[in-house]
């Protein structure tokens, strides 16, 4: 990639910070440039962040409509995965996965769900009661 | 603490390896040689990992790697520990800050507040220097950031300790020291990286890495708008040129940064051939972009028939293709 050609793009780095990339220079040599976004991926990111949000409306309407307890609505919100959740919560895989189910939800104690509430940053209260 | 110099860099590991070296006294080194000599360039389509249900892909070797072996290469003796406890590893790094050590630190970015929103996944291998703290604040230097930056002693332990893959444990290292590093030294370290560089790329024996490995993509992306609909193909396409062109990759998936490496290493040796074959990098690097453009068509919506899929696939197995004459040139080259 020629200096030239570097893309100088918005990005959501704007204000925070600029990119170093390898770029030639009209010696053709390599040197460091700074970018400030390329908008192809750029877009490859917004993308993914509307499917983190169609994955999390979909998780809402579940706990809403009974088919799934809060925890998978905050796994969703909070970006994680099974492994994630299990690291942070010190559950296992497998009580996670019932913990999901509303009928199990609703008889976890508060002390448990005390766990998850830490870790999805809200307050028992909300959690319990899937104020959002 | 003062004297700390910063230095921004494309990718961090690179970034932390030349900072802490150069706190060593190893002036000479910078990001493509620390790049080169710790064989950073590599293909992987990892097998049986679903990342949002699409490919876990990396154009680099495997975190912690780059500054392992560019310490061996330069007889870098390194001291580590990771931690159980929070109070444990916050009192050694306040130990050796306080003795004006720099640290380098594996930290989770999901907590990392200075980086925008859109950037902060549960993604556990990035690295940043600690060299001071003032009150409750640690001074931090992140390599890919301009400049340097701060984080409170709360949101340290949060990332030190983030949970899930490659969970850091509060992870921390820096060089403890380094002897003279002669021409020799430097010349023996590149040609270990150039060699392990083109087994890994060339002979590694798995069709899902090296230079088969971006084939075994091409064919998947042949497959995927029939097996998973434009919207999911596109979001897997968008993946690939995620992992390719983020922060980081220097561009190109790190291929511009092995040119620089290639074209740095040609004046060492004072052999022209590598400048040659720095240009087939160049030119690898230029086609992961195109790659890149293509698959940006198909995920904005633009052009979503199965030929343009197509057409992504086509230029993947010409970068393989590509690539493997670099490595086997490469590998033809008598150095030193």
């Amino acid at each position: 990639m020629k200096k030239k050609e570097l893309p100088q793009d918005d990005s959501p780095l704007e204000n925070f910070t600029r990119e170093v990339c390898y770029v030639k220079n009209e010696d053709g040599k390599y040197e460091k440039g700074l970018s400030s976004g390329w908008e192809v991926k750029t877009v490859a990111l917004e993308n993914a962040w509307e499917e983190i949000e169609r994955r999390t409306e979909e998780a809402k309407q579940k706990v809403l409509n009974g088919e799934a307890s809060p925890v998978l609505y905050y796994l969703e919100l909070k970006l994680m995965d099974l492994p994630v959740l299990v690291g942070y919560t010190g559950f296992r895989r497998w009580q996670i996965k019932r913990h999901m189910k509303p009928a199990v939800f609703n008889k976890l104690s508060d002390k448990k769900l005390q766990r998850y509430a830490d870790v999805f940053e809200v307050t028992l209260e909300d959690f319990k009661n899937f104020n959002i | 603490m003062s004297d700390f110099k910063h230095i921004q860099t494309a990718h961090c590991e690179n970034g932390v390896t030349v900072n802490l070296l150069q706190q060593q006294g190893l002036d000479f080194l910078n990001e493509p040689l620390a790049f080169g000599i710790g064989s950073g360039l590599f293909y992987i389509h990892i097998p049986f990992l679903k990342v949002n249900g699409g490919p876990g892909i990396s154009f680099r070797s495997m975190p912690g790697a780059i500054f392992k072996r560019t310490c061996k290469a330069l007889d870098v003796k390194v001291e580590r520990k990771k931690f159980k406890s929070r109070e444990a590893a916050k009192r050694y790094l306040d130990q050796k800050v306080d003795e004006g050590i720099p640290v380098g630190c594996q930290v989770g970015v999901f907590h990392l507040m200075y980086f925008p929103k859109e950037y902060r996944f549960h993604f556990n291998a990035h690295n940043l220097i600690v060299f001071g703290r003032e009150g409750d604040e640690y001074l931090v230097s992140d390599p890919v950031m301009e400049t340097t930056t701060r984080l409170s002693a709360k949101d340290m332990e949060k990332v030190r300790f983030a949970k899930g893959a490659l969970a850091p444990n509060g992870h921390v290292y820096y060089p403890v020291q380094a002897g003279q590093i002669t021409e020799e030294k430097l010349r023996q370290g590149i040609i270990t990286g150039i060699n392990r560089n083109v087994r890994d790329m060339l002979r590694i024996p798995t069709r899902f890495a090296g230079v088969r490995g971006i084939n075994h993509t091409a064919g998947k992306v042949r497959k995927w708008r029939a097996q998973h609909g434009e919207r999911k193909a596109g979001l897997f396409l968008g993946q690939i040129v995620r992992m390719q062109e983020e922060i980081g990759t220097g561009g190109g998936g790190f291929r511009f940064i092995y040119a620089a490496f290639l074209e740095q290493a040609s004046e060492i040796f004072g052999n022209d051939k590598l400048i040659g074959i720095s240009e087939q990098f160049t030119k690898s690097g230029d086609l992961w972009r195109d790659s890149a453009l293509q698959m940006a068509g198909i995920y904005k919506g633009r052009i979503t028939d199965q030929k343009h899929f197509e057409e992504c696939a086509d230029i993947m197995n010409e970068i393989s293709a590509l690539e493997k004459q670099a490595f086997k040139d490469l590998s033809k080259i008598k150095l030193g």
